[in-house]
C-alpha cells in the first residue's frame, strides 16, 4: 500500500529540509525522503555516527541546527531511501530498509542537489584522483584524508574549502591550482561583502592555506596526471581566462592524490524524468527547469528548488526551500492567502539580495567551453563505457546530432553513473560541432533515478502472485 | 522542374530504412524522410529479440527468413548490428503454462519453427543459468538478438552508401496526389516522387489519412529495463509460455528485460512513463527464470512503442485505390521480420512477384480501433 501525504519532498539538504519544515509548519502532512542517513545534503553533511570531532565548522553547526529543527517538526523524515521512480502523478517508489516502499501526494518538491563536473584530462581516471565533492564527503563525514600529499585543482569555492579542510585535518596539500586568477576572486569580493559570514569563511580558507605554506597556482589547469597504478605526478599548465592552455611553463607536482572539480551540475533528474520544461543556462550549471518565482515548474504540482534547479549555493537553497514549502501549503489550501502574503515577501527579498552573490559563485563554477574544446582525442570522456573524445567526434561524423542519438551510437552515458559524470562534457563536445547546447539537448530522463539492486526491488514473492498479463493471441 | 524521385519513403525505422535501401539497390532513385533521426523510435529502443517463440503463427515463415537476414547483416547491411545467434527457451513453471506452451509450440512447429518441447533438466543443460523450477521448456535453436540501438547508425551508413537522399528532421506535413506521382509537403520544400511508401509504425494511421484511407492502428507501450554490466549469467534468449518475458545478456554484460508489460504513452508523446509495479512484476519474472540476476542492479528502464492492427497482422502492400502508393509496417515483432517484409514489398514495387505473399490492407479498412489488449 502506498503512504499518502499532502506533500512529498525528495532530498533533505538545505532546500528540501526547509521546504518540508515550512510546509509541515503550515499544516501539511509531509513525507521527506533522502538516501543519506541524516539531513544536511552534501554541504551540511552529518559526520558518521560516533565520529567525534574537536572543532566544529560553521557548516557543521548549520547542519546540526537544521537536523534539530527537522527533528522538532511534524515532518515524517525517512532516511536511507533510494528513490528510483517518480511518476507524473507523484507516485514515488523508494528502496528502504525493508524493501520497496511507495508514497503518493498531490504535490512534490524535487530538491536533489548537484553533482560534480570534471572536465577530463589525460590520466583523470587513475586511482587516487577524486572529485572535490568526494573529498568533502571523505573529510566531513568520515574524517579521512584523500591522500598523504594531495594536489587540489579546479575552480570555484570548493577548491579552497577542500584545501583548507585537508590542512585543518593535519594533511599536506602539495599545491592548489585554480583556473581563476587572483583578480577573479577580488572581483567577487564586493559581492562576498554582502554575506559577511561567507566572507569570513573565505578569509579563513586563505589564512589556513597561507599558514600551511601551500603554493597556489592561479590561472593553472591540470595538463595531465601520471603514475604507475595510481597517481604520482600532476602536471599543471597556465591557462587563459576561458580555461584554454596558453603556453608557458608547465609545473610538475608530486602527489599521491588529486582532488579535482570544475564546478557543479544541477541534479535536475526528476524534472527531466517528468518532462517539465527546461532551459539551458550555462551560468547556473547547465539544463535547469523553467520555474516561476516560487519554484513551481511547468508541471502542475511539481516544484524544483536548491542546486538541483540551478546552482546557487546553500544560503539561497534554504530560502527557496522555505518559500516553496509555503507556496505548496498555500496551493493545497492549508495556508490562507493573507498569511502567505505576510510570510513570503521577506523571504523573497532576502533571496533577491543573495542572488547577486549566488550568481557570482555559480559563474566561477560554470563550464569553460575552451577547456572542453582542447580535450585530447584519446582522452576518455565516459569512464563507465570507455568512450573517448575521438569516438564522440566520430559519432558526429556518422550523423549524431543530439545527445540521445550519441548515446545510441557510442554507449556514452549508458553505464552505472547513468551519464552523470560524462553528460555535460559529452553534450558540450557535440554542441561544439552541431552549434548549440539547445540543439543537442540533454539525456532523456529515465528511471531508476539511481541504480537499484534487483534483489531489493523485487523482495520475496511467490511466482503465483506475479500479475502476469494474459498472453497475446497466437 | 525540380527533381522527381522514383520513390519517396516516409518513416525511417527498420521498415522504411530497409524499403529505401532495397529499392535503391534495385536501381531506384529514392528519398527517405523522417520527422527525426533514423531508428529513434520503436526500431531503436525495442528489445532486439529475434525469436520465433513470441512470433505470431502466420508470421513465422517470414520471421525465419528475416532471422537469416539478421544473422548475415554484415553481408547485406555492412554492419552486424551486434547480432548474436543463440538458442532460445520458452519456459513453463506451472501446469497451466505447460499446457499453453505445448499447444503453442506445437502450432509454431507446424508453421516451420524448429521448436522442441524439453524437460526442465534438459533446458538447464541448454541454459545453465536457468532456475530449477522449470517444468517444461520450448527449445528453439533459431533464436538470438540484435543490439537495437545500433540500428540507426547502421542503416544511416548503408542508405548513404546506396545513394538514398536522406531527409532526417523533416516532418512530412501532408501528401497530395498529382499527375505522375505524389507531392510531399515539408516545412522547407515540396518533395516529388512517382511512388510512395508509408512506413510510419504507429503513425501509419495518420499517414494513410493523407490519402483518404482509414486503417485504425493501436499503440502498445512496451516497458523495457537493462541491468548494469554483470558477469555472464545466461547464454540464451529466455521467455515464458505466455510471451510476457524476453531476457538475454549482451556480450558486453548487460541484461535486457522485456516482454511487453505496458507503460504509459501515446503516439504523440511517445513512451511517457513506466508503471513501477509492472516493472517490478517483469523483473520478478526475469529473476524467477534466471536466479543469478538477483545480484544485478537496474541501470535504466524505458518504454517503446509498438503498432498493432485490428487483427494484429501486418499492413504491408498497396494502398487501396491509390496507384503507386504502398504501406509497410505495423508488424507484431516487427523488428525481427522487418528487413524481410520490406524486401518483399520492394520486389512488388519493382514489378516482380514477391517470394511470399504480402499483407494487403483491404481487410483493415474501416475496422474499429482494436481495444485494450490482454497485455495492457
Amino acid at each position: 500500500m502506498s503512504r499518502q501525504a499532502d506533500l512529498i519532498v525528495l532530498g533533505a539538504g538545505p532546500a528540501g529540509a526547509n521546504a518540508a519544515i515550512a510546509a509541515a509548519g503550515a499544516g501539511l502532512s509531509v513525507v521527506l525522503l533522502d538516501e543519506q542517513d541524516a539531513a544536511g545534503g552534501q554541504v551540511w553533511r552529518a559526520p558518521w555516527p560516533g565520529l567525534v570531532r574537536e572543532a566544529r565548522s560553521s557548516e557543521a553547526r548549520d547542519g546540526d541546527r537544521l537536523r534539530a529543527r527537522l527533528a522538532a517538526s511534524r515532518v515524517e523524515a525517512l532516511f536511507g531511501r533510494r528513490i528510483w521512480s517518480v511518476t507524473r502523478s507523484f507516485h514515488v517508489d523508494a528502496i528502504g530498509p525493508g524493501g520497496n516502499e511507495t508514497f503518493t501526494a498531490p504535490r512534490l518538491v524535487a530538491a536533489l542537489g548537484a553533482h560534480e563536473r570534471v572536465v577530463p584530462f589525460p590520466g583523470w581516471t587513475l586511482p587516487g584522483i577524486v572529485g572535490l565533492t568526494a573529498a568533502t564527503v571523505l573529510l566531513k563525514s568520515h574524517a579521512v584524508l584523500p591522500g598523504q600529499r594531495v594536489m587540489v585543482a579546479g575552480c570555484g569555492p570548493l577548491l579552497a574549502a577542500v584545501a583548507a579542510a585537508i590542512v585543518k585535518a593535519g594533511g599536506t596539500v602539495a599545491a592548489v591550482a585554480d583556473l581563476a586568477s587572483p583578480r577573479d576572486w577580488p572581483a567577487a569580493t564586493p559581492l562576498l561583502a554582502t554575506r559577511p559570514r561567507l566572507l569570513a569563511q573565505g578569509a579563513g580558507w586563505v589564512l589556513k592555506l597561507a599558514a600551511g605554506r601551500v603554493p597556489v597556482y592561479f590561472r593553472h589547469g591540470v595538463a595531465c596526471a601520471e603514475g604507475s597504478g595510481q597517481v604520482e605526478r600532476v602536471t599543471l599548465a597556465p591557462v587563459d581566462a576561458d580555461g584554454r592552455p596558453c603556453g608557458g611553463v608547465a609545473t610538475v607536482i608530486k602527489a599521491d592524490a588529486l582532488c579535482v572539480g570544475h564546478g557543479l551540475i544541477p541534479g535536475a533528474e526528476i524534472t527531466k524524468l517528468l518532462r517539465a520544461r527546461h532551459v539551458y543556462d550555462r551560468r547556473r550549471g547547465g539544463w535547469v527547469p523553467e520555474l516561476d518565482a516560487f519554484g513551481r515548474t511547468s508541471l502542475p504540482g511539481l516544484f524544483a528548488i536548491g542546486d538541483g534547479a540551478g546552482i546557487g549555493g546553500a544560503a539561497s537553497a534554504e530560502l527557496a526551500g522555505k518559500l516553496a514549502g509555503l507556496v505548496a501549503a498555500k496551493d493545497a489550501g492549508a495556508l490562507p492567502a493573507d498569511a502567505f502574503a505576510r510570510m513570503a515577501p521577506p523571504l523573497r527579498r532576502k533571496l533577491g539580495r543573495l542572488s547577486v552573490f549566488s550568481a557570482a559563485m555559480a559563474r566561477m563554477m560554470s563550464l569553460r567551453a575552451a577547456q572542453v574544446a582542447v580535450i585530447a582525442a584519446d582522452t576518455v570522456i565516459c569512464r563507465c563505457e570507455d568512450v573517448t573524445r575521438r569516438e564522440i567526434d566520430a559519432a558526429f561524423e556518422a550523423g549524431a546530432r543530439e545527445v540521445n542519438q550519441l548515446k545510441h551510437f557510442t554507449r556514452c552515458g549508458m553505464g552505472p553513473c547513468q551519464g552523470r559524470m560524462c553528460g555535460d562534457v559529452a553534450a558540450q563536445l557535440l554542441a561544439q560541432r552541431v552549434g548549440s547546447r539547445e540543439a543537442v539537448g540533454h539525456w532523456t530522463g529515465r528511471p531508476p533515478l539511481r541504480p537499484v539492486a534487483l534483489d531489493a526491488l523485487i523482495g520475496d514473492f511467490d511466482y503465483g502472485d506475479i500479475p502476469i498479463p494474459e498472453p497475446a493471441p497466437l | 522542374m525540380s527533381r522527381v524521385y522514383d520513390l519517396a519513403v516516409v518513416g525511417g525505422g527498420i521498415h522504411g530504412g530497409a524499403v529505401a535501401l532495397f529499392a535503391a539497390r534495385g536501381g531506384m532513385d529514392v528519398t527517405l524522410l523522417d520527422r527525426g533521426a533514423l531508428c529513434r523510435e520503436a526500431s531503436g529502443v525495442n528489445a532486439g529479440t529475434l525469436t520465433m517463440q513470441m512470433t505470431r503463427l502466420a508470421l513465422i515463415p517470414y520471421a525465419l527468413k528475416a532471422h537469416a537476414m539478421w544473422a548475415s547483416a554484415r553481408d547485406w547491411l555492412g554492419h552486424d548490428v551486434g547480432v548474436t545467434v543463440c538458442d532460445g527457451l520458452s519456459l513453463a513453471f506451472t501446469e497451466h503454462e505447460a499446457e499453453l506452451l505445448t499447444a503453442r509450440a506445437g502450432k509454431r512447429r507446424e508453421a516451420g519453427a524448429p521448436i522442441e518441447i524439453v524437460s526442465g533438466a534438459r533446458a538447464q543443460a541448454v541454459e545453465p543459468g536457468l532456475s530449477d523450477k522449470v517444468l517444461l521448456a520450448g527449445h528453439c535453436p533459431v533464436d538470438g538478438f540484435a543490439n537495437a540501438y545500433l540500428t540507426g547508425l547502421t542503416f544511416r551508413r548503408a542508405l548513404l552508401e546506396a545513394s538514398v537522399a536522406l531527409r532526417e528532421d523533416t516532418p512530412v506535413l501532408g501528401v497530395e496526389r498529382e499527375a505522375g506521382g505524389f507531392a510531399l509537403r515539408t516545412l522547407a520544400a515540396t518533395i516529388r516522387a512517382r511512388r510512395l511508401v508509408l512506413a510510419g509504425g504507429v503513425w501509419i494511421e495518420p499517414m494513410l489519412a493523407w490519402l483518404g484511407v482509414h486503417v485504425p492502428v493501436k499503440t502498445l507501450i512496451n516497458q523495457l529495463a537493462v541491468t548494469e554490466r554483470i558477469r555472464p549469467v545466461m547464454r540464451t534468449v529466455v521467455g515464458i509460455a505466455s510471451g510476457l518475458l524476453s531476457l538475454k545478456q549482451y556480450p558486453h554484460g548487460t541484461v535486457v528485460i522485456g516482454g511487453g508489460w505496458q507503460g504509459i504513452g501515446d503516439p504523440e508523446r511517445g513512451g511517457v512513463e513506466l508503471v513501477p509495479e509492472r516493472l517490478i512484476g517483469n523483473v520478478r519474472l526475469a529473476c524467477h527464470a534466471i536466479p543469478a540476476l538477483r545480484g544485478a542492479r537496474l541501470a535504466r528502464a524505458w518504454a517503446g512503442l509498438e503498432a498493432e492492427t485490428a487483427d494484429a497482422m501486418p499492413a504491408v502492400g498497396p494502398v487501396p485505390g491509390v496507384a503507386d502508393a504502398f504501406v509497410c509496417g505495423s508488424v507484431h515483432s516487427g523488428y525481427t521480420s522487418g528487413p524481410y517484409v520490406a524486401r518483399l514489398l520492394v520486389e512488388r514495387i519493382l514489378g516482380r512477384e514477391p517470394e511470399m505473399p504480402l499483407f494487403p490492407i483491404e481487410r483493415l479498412l474501416g475496422q474499429p480501433r482494436p481495444g485494450i489488449t490482454a497485455a495492457a
